[in-house]
């Protein structure tokens, strides 16, 4: 198994045993080929390193220097078998190493900086990849042709080998690799023809998981560097809260602790194991001084939401006068709302530090390489150099890992610990006291003429999420995953208009979630068009398909759905379906649910079918885990998700009352894959931000109740509540 | 305290006897594929074998083990059962993130010793205490059922007097 621990220093170690070697590499920016051997320079940085994608041994194996980060999305398996396709070597002809941090190098082609995160890593590193993959191979063909004195043209290649059928000679990449580093690279590299790939479009088992059936995968809750030392944390249990004083006299009494450190917002206390610091955190006695959050509530964080929603948002899409269109007649309005939620991977927060001599070690799984690394920089007062993180697989990101102030806190707690020391946040830590999703809201207005939407409108109203994690991708004014989904959505719609109010809840960092901006605005759309159809008097299959226009694709989509989960057949009493159709992360995806509601308002889902058109494929059976996966995610979210506040106080801790899917609850899924030839989509977003409308609109179907907020409340569904026509709920 | 066996070595430990074997495994032990979840025996990633039950070794203080055998996520691949579940976790699949999955490999086997052919019920009942946040759920139904097949395929090609399994998950 490859090492996910991979550093810098491993790298050059590598390098300078791996002897003669082929380097190939791209520029992300301008999407030039580079290629050099060690002769050209240590691979040391200065000479080649930069841009260094591929390096093949003389054992013919190709490394491929991994700048996305394994989460279980899958991306280690899809990015190596783009480049094996592009090299024709065998799936297990490439083994993987987690690039160092540099944004300079492995910044995300999309974000420009090295984050793994907003289904982005298969849509940015798709052509890049393929070119250094098709540039390694041509270099190595020249190398064969001018050995054997041929055309380049004469010679083919096959799993590892270069080919000279005429002659009958042939070499392995290894043979080559050391000729090859001599040859230039080509210009601009021809790419297979599609219909040719052998591993794109075919499913592959996943490159990741051999070590994860064992207990033999290290993640950064698993680091153990020597003499490391264990670490429980308290932070302020109200937002800007602060420390007033702390008793500690029992805690150091205790047995195992070894320390206690009192910041000004939080305390850590230092054992001989996790649990030991965690029976010296419970053994405090601290007094806080709870600040001007004390007074937030669900109820005040609410009405400033839906206050802010009344205001008129700066225009993100404005086609066909749509507002003067919804000036006047009978104009539809809806308003739908989205909770706070936490991420609750099943890794906690974690981060492992050792401050010595004027280094920084950081030991952590982070989707955010850089950011780590400057963080652990700045709160250690050091330069970005002199931290060194060590990037793991991560046990579940969905956002929460694209943050970065588990780093902070644990770089402060180091900073008076001798030796290494590892900050485990406790479940209810991370729970009660994480950034959080924001809330958001959604103003959607329309009039029916002649049974379609003549106009459309569509109010976001949430963060700015971007303008904090991404200045120089904000322009200061709409932000361009706020209103995703809300933008391009599958219909054609004479007149649109599409406005956001930034709305950033006081006090909170707010962050990305899984589905990220999508999630509301696809909930929202979706809604709004059954709560049309159901106006119309039109079936919601029916009324979807009579507004989409020239997206064939979503068309495609929405019929395959439909015509799988059996869209028309007759359901019990109190069961019904519902569809939700998006365009989003490049991706088109359809579900329908199925779901029946008890006399009492409980919900079950029992089905959900889906199909997903996310262009060229890349590992099939990777696409549908990740639906399979993201369905469920978003289930969570839909029946049980939610963060709320009082007293400025999170009133959730654990799993016990911050409840999520289990394998008893989780519906039969159906996730169909219609291939094509178009470039590659995202789809670990997409399967999430379909969930929370399918099965509104199902609960819609079976209850004649159009639940406008997420997560779905059964006490607003028991029998008797809902009839035929539209009860707003 | 006396020493603990674990995947059949034993193991001298000096931490408090209420320190709950997870930590034990974990910190002073360095086994670290016994996984931290929750603390609550709400997510069952610290699932661990005492005298082949499934139980959340965060709860269980180290000093109640006794001579009881211990089996963790390392040594599971020894048993039949748990060399099948791991198999049929990678023949389909099973994992993405993985961080749960040495709880549910550990629930999932010891499902399998106790009910070697279980039903959608079974399955149901031994792993709803097992959180999987990447939603893994659907595959790891299909995995138990393949890795009970394989041993039921098996068993009915010996019984034939057939040479060699014939059962593929």
């Amino acid at each position: 198994m490859h090492d996910t621990t991979l550093t810098r220093r491993n790298l050059l170690r590598t390098g300078a045993i791996g002897g003669a070697t082929l380097l190939v590499g791209v520029n992300l920016r301008t999407a030039a080929i580079a290629a050099a051997g060690p002769e050209a320079g240590a691979i040391s940085g200065a000479a080649f390193a930069p841009d260094a994608f591929i390096r093949i041994g003389t054992d013919g194996k190709a490394t491929l220097i991994m700048p996305q980060t394994e989460m279980g999305q899958g991306i280690y398996t899809a990015l190596a078998m783009i480049i094996a396709e592009e090299l024709d070597l065998p799936l297990d002809g490439v083994t993987l190493e987690a690039a160092p941090a540099s944004d300079k190098l492995y910044g995300n082609p999309i974000f420009v900086v090295q984050a793994t995160g907003g289904s982005t890593s298969v849509r940015g590193y798709w052509m890049p990849l393929r070119k250094v993959g098709a540039s390694a191979r041509a270099m190595l063909v020249q190398a064969a042709a001018r050995r054997w004195g041929v055309a380049p043209s004469s010679c083919r290649t096959e799993a590892g080998r270069v080919l000279h059928d005429a002659s009958q000679r042939q070499a392995t990449y290894g043979e080559l690799a050391a000729a090859a580093m001599r040859e230039t690279p080509p210009a601009s590299p021809v790419l297979k023809d599609p219909a040719q790939f052998r591993l794109v479009g075919h499913s592959r088992h996943r490159m990741d998981t051999a070590d994860k059936v064992n207990g033999a995968l290290k993640y950064g809750i698993d680091a153990m560097p020597a003499g490391v030392l264990y670490a429980s944390l308290m932070s302020t249990p109200v937002l800007g809260g602060k420390i007033a004083k702390v008793d500690d006299t029992k805690a150091k009494a205790l047995k195992g602790v070894s320390q206690v450190i009192v910041l000004d917002d939080m305390v850590a206390v230092i054992g001989e194991t996790t649990w030991a610091a965690i029976q010296g955190l419970a053994a405090l006695d601290v007094t806080w001084n709870e600040g001007p959050m004390a007074a937030v509530s669900t109820a005040t964080i609410r009405d400033a939401l839906h206050k802010a929603a009344q205001q008129d948002g700066l225009v993100a899409l404005d086609q066909g006068d749509a507002l003067a269109k919804l000036r006047d007649g009978a104009v539809i309005t809806e308003t739908y709302e989205l909770p706070m939620l936490t991420h609750a991977a099943m890794e906690p927060m974690n981060c492992t530090v050792s401050l010595k001599g004027g280094k920084c070690e950081v030991w952590i799984g982070t989707q955010v390489m850089t950011m780590a690394q400057r963080a652990a920089a700045e709160e250690a007062g050091l330069a970005p150099e002199q931290v060194t993180v060590y990037n793991h697989l991560i046990g579940g990101g969905f956002g929460r890992r694209l943050e970065v102030d588990m780093v902070r806190r644990a770089v402060r707690i180091a900073k008076h610990v001798d030796g290494p020391v590892k900050v485990t946040w406790s479940r209810e830590e991370d729970v009660a006291k994480a950034p959080y999703r924001s809330v958001y809201a959604a103003v959607l207005r329309a009039k029916l003429e002649g049974g379609k939407p003549a106009a459309w409108a569509h109010k976001v109203v949430g963060p700015a999420v971007i303008g904090r994690w991404l200045p120089p991708a904000f322009d200061g004014k709409i932000d361009m995953d706020a209103v995703d989904g809300a933008t391009e959505t599958p219909y054609d719609f004479p007149a649109q208009h599409v406005d956001f109010v930034r709305h950033e809840p006081q006090g909170f960092v707010n962050c990305f979630w899984r589905g990220v901006g999508p999630n509301l605005n696809v909930f929202a759309t979706e809604s709004f068009i059954d709560h049309m159809a159901h106006e119309a008097g039109t079936d919601p299959l029916v009324f979807r398909r009579s507004l989409i226009g020239k997206q064939a694709r979503a068309r495609a989509v929405l019929d395959l759905a439909a015509d799988k989960a059996g869209w028309g057949k007759p359901l019990p009493a109190r069961s019904g379906r519902g569809i939700s159709l998006q365009y989003a992360f490049g991706t088109y995806l359809c579900t329908v649910a199925e779901v029946s509601v008890a006399d009492d308002g409980a919900v079950r889902v029992t089905r959900l079918t889906t199909a997903v058109d996310c262009g060229t494929p890349i590992n099939p059976d990777g696409i549908v885990a990740q639906i399979q996966g993201g369905t469920l995610f978003g289930l969570s979210a839909a029946l049980y998700g939610e963060i709320t506040m009082a007293n400025g106080r999170v009133e959730q801790s654990n799993f016990n009352d911050y409840r999520v899917v289990r394998m008893d609850e989780t519906p039969q899924i159906e996730v169909h894959v219609v291939p094509n030839g178009e470039a590659p989509g995202g789809i670990g977003e997409p399967g999430t931000t379909s969930v929370q409308g399918a099965v509104a609109n199902a609960i819609y179907a079976a209850t004649g109740v159009h639940l406008t907020r997420m997560p779905i409340d059964p006490s607003l569904l028991a029998k008797g509540k809902g009839k035929s026509g539209a009860t707003k709920a | 305290m006396p020493a603990i066996s674990i995947n059949g070595t034993a193991h001298e430990v000096s931490v408090d006897p209420d320190t709950p074997l997870l930590w034990v495994l974990r910190d002073a032990l360095g086994m670290t594929g016994t996984k931290f979840g929750c603390g609550i025996a709400q997510c069952g990633a610290c699932t661990v074998h005492v005298d082949g039950q499934a139980v959340r070794s965060c709860q269980v203080p180290v000093g109640t083990v006794g001579d009881s055998k211990v089996v963790t996520i390392e040594g599971i691949g020894a048993s039949d059962p748990g060399a099948r579940v791991q198999k049929a976790w990678l023949d389909l699949d099973v994992i993405q993130c993985g961080y749960c999955q040495s709880g549910q490999i550990m629930s999932a086997t010891a499902l399998l010793a106790s009910t070697p052919n279980p039903t959608d019920a079974d399955i149901d009942g031994a792993m709803a205490g097992n959180i999987c946040r990447c939603g893994t759920y659907v595959r790891i139904r299909e995995a138990i059922k393949a890795a009970a097949a394989r041993k039921t395929a098996a068993k009915k090609t010996a019984d034939a007097g057939e040479q060699g399994a014939q059962a593929h998950a």
